[in-house]
C-alpha cells in the first residue's frame, strides 16, 4: 500500500492474515519457545469440592449439573455479584488460573471486584446449579481450552446453559444511528434445543457475538 | 468441495456467501475446531422471519446434492499458529470423505503485483498436478491466466522460482500440501486491496462460474458491466450494514 508520502508500507489486513509468520520454517529453538509459551498459557481449573479438600486440576468424574450460568466480562460479573451472589446461599467451588498478555488470575477465592478472576459458585440449596463469574479476558488461543476443561467436568445431559455478556453499543449494527437507541438493551441468541420463552428479542443479523461467549 | 481462504479483503469468503445464498444451499454440518476465533450469530442467509433463528458459527458446511457440491464457509480469522493443524485436518477430511476435487477461492495483495501483473485481468488460477491432467485443457479454452511464480531470492538469483501469495492466508499452504498429497485442487484468486470488496467478490464468483457453471450466465457480451455480472447472484441478508450503523441525523 502506498501512503500519502509515496512510501510503500505493509497494510494490515482486515482478514487477520499474517503471512510472514507462517511462511517461516520452525527451527528446534522456535519449537521449544512455542512449547514453553503454550505451557505458560495453559489453563488450570482448581475445584474445591464439598469435603473442603482441593481436588487438583480436574474432577475425577463429571459432576451433575442442571443449570450453568456463565457471566463473561466485568459488567456481567458485577451484575451477578450485585443481584445474585451472596455468601449465604452460594459457595465457591472452583477457580480458574490463567495467564495472558491482558492479565492473570490467581488461585485465591477471596477476590476484590477490581481483580481479574474466574470463579465457580454452587447454589447450596441445589448443588446442581452452577454459576461462573469470569471477569478476566480469556485470549483467543485459550478460549477452546477453557471450554473443554470447564465443560469436561460436568455432565452434559439435561444441562441448561445461560451465558451473560456485554458488548459495546458502538459495535451494534442497525439501520438507524446507535445514538438514537435506548441503551442499555438486551438481545439474545438461543439454540434450537432451548424451548423456553426468551425474555428479550433475538439478535438480528448482521450482528454477531465473538470470543468466549461465542465459544 | 468449494471453500474460501481467509485472505485479503475476505474476498473468498464473500464469494462463498454468494454461492450459498444464490443456490439456497442447506446446512449439512459444522467444524468443531480450535483453530478459528469463535463467533456465533443468527442465520446469515435468512430470507424471512421463520428461517432467521437458526444459529450459525465460524466454520459450517453446506450442500447441494443436485450439483454434487459441498461448500465450507469460514467466518472468522485463524488463531496464531493454527494454520497448519487446520490445513492438515481439512485435507485428511477431504481424503476420508472421498471428495473428488477442491476449489479454493482466495485473494492476494494487489500492491505486491509486478509491472506485468498490473496490466490485464486481476484473476488467476492454480491447479495441482493431479487436477492439471483433468482440466488443464479447459483453462486454456477459457483463456485463464495461471498465477506467476516469483524469484525465490529477488535481485540475487532469478532462476529459482517459488509460489508466493501475499495476503492469501492458508492458500499457499493448502495448495502445496494438496500437491504433495495427490489431491485435485484448484485455486482461484483475485488481486485486490482492503476496502469495499463486494465488487471483488462478484468478479471472483463470476470467474468461478465460467468454469463450474453453477448458475446460468446471462452475460453474453465480452465487455460486460458490473451490473450485468451481478444480477444472477443473490446477496445474503447479512451483508446489510457492512460498514456500520446508520448515521446520526444530528451530524448534518
Amino acid at each position: 500500500m502506498a501512503t500519502f508520502f509515496g512510501e510503500v508500507v505493509v497494510a494490515p489486513s482486515r482478514a487477520g492474515v499474517d503471512d510472514e509468520e507462517e511462511a517461516r520454517e520452525e527451527t528446534p529453538e522456535d519449537r521449544e519457545i512455542r512449547r514453553e509459551l503454550e505451557k505458560k498459557r495453559e489453563i488450570d481449573i482448581l475445584w474445591t469440592l464439598k469435603s473442603g479438600a482441593s481436588a487438583g486440576s480436574s474432577a475425577d468424574e463429571p459432576f451433575a449439573c442442571s443449570k450453568f450460568i456463565v457471566a463473561i466480562g466485568r459488567n456481567a460479573a458485577a451484575f451477578l455479584s450485585s443481584f445474585i451472589l451472596d455468601s449465604v446461599r452460594w459457595e465457591v467451588v472452583g477457580v480458574v488460573k490463567l495467564w495472558n498478555e491482558w492479565g492473570r488470575t490467581s488461585s485465591t477465592t477471596n477476590v476484590l471486584p477490581t481483580d481479574s478472576f474466574c470463579l465457580f459458585y454452587r447454589l447450596i440449596s441445589d448443588p446442581t446449579v452452577l454459576l461462573c463469574q469470569c471477569s478476566c479476558y480469556v485470549a483467543e488461543d485459550q478460549q477452546f481450552q477453557w471450554l473443554e476443561k470447564v465443560f469436561g467436568c460436568m455432565q452434559k445431559e439435561g444441562l441448561q446453559v445461560t451465558v451473560l455478556s456485554t458488548c459495546p453499543l458502538a459495535d451494534y449494527k442497525t439501520q438507524e444511528s446507535t445514538l438514537t437507541l435506548p441503551s442499555p438493551f438486551l438481545k439474545a441468541l438461543k439454540t434450537e434445543e432451548f424451548k423456553e420463552q426468551v425474555c428479550c428479542p433475538l439478535l438480528e443479523q448482521p450482528n454477531i457475538v465473538r470470543d468466549l461467549p461465542a465459544a | 468441495l468449494l471453500q474460501p481462504a481467509v485472505s485479503v479483503g475476505n474476498v473468498g469468503q464473500l464469494a462463498v456467501d454468494l454461492v450459498i445464498s444464490t443456490l439456497g444451499m442447506t446446512k449439512a454440518g459444522y467444524f468443531y475446531t480450535d483453530c478459528l476465533v469463535p463467533m456465533v450469530g443468527n442465520n446469515p442467509y435468512a430470507t424471512a422471519e421463520e428461517n432467521s433463528m437458526e444459529l450459525s458459527i465460524n466454520a459450517e458446511v453446506y450442500s447441494l446434492p443436485s450439483k454434487k457440491l459441498v461448500v465450507l464457509q469460514i467466518r472468522s480469522p485463524f488463531i496464531k499458529n493454527k494454520y497448519r493443524p487446520f490445513c492438515q485436518t481439512l485435507l485428511s477430511w477431504v481424503k476420508s470423505s472421498k471428495c473428488a476435487r477442491v476449489v479454493l477461492l482466495s485473494s492476494s495483495h494487489a500492491y505486491q503485483r509486478d509491472d506485468e501483473q498490473l496490466l490485464g485481468t486481476p484473476l488467476r488460477y492454480l491447479l495441482t498436478p493431479d487436477l492439471e491432467k483433468a482440466v488443464g485443457g479447459i483453462m486454456q479454452e477459457l483463456n485463464w491466466k495461471e498465477m506467476e511464480k516469483v524469484a525465490a531470492y529477488p535481485g540475487m538469483n532469478d532462476t529459482e522460482k517459488i509460489l508466493h501469495i501475499p495476503g492469501g492466508g492458508i492458500t499457499k499452504l493448502l495448495f502445496t500440501e494438496s500437491c504433495s498429497k495427490g489431491i485435485q485442487m484448484a485455486v482461484l484468486l483475485k488481486f485486490c486491496s482492503e476496502g469495499d470488496n463486494i465488487p471483488d467478490a462478484f468478479a471472483l464468483v463470476n470467474y468461478l462460474n465460467e468454469w463450474l457453471q453453477l448458475v446460468q450466465s446471462e452475460v453474453s457480451a465480452v465487455g460486460s458491466t458490473v451490473l450485468d455480472a451481478s444480477s444472477q447472484w443473490k446477496i445474503p441478508s447479512s451483508w446489510r450494514l457492512l460498514f456500520g450503523s446508520g448515521l446520526p441525523p444530528a451530524l448534518f
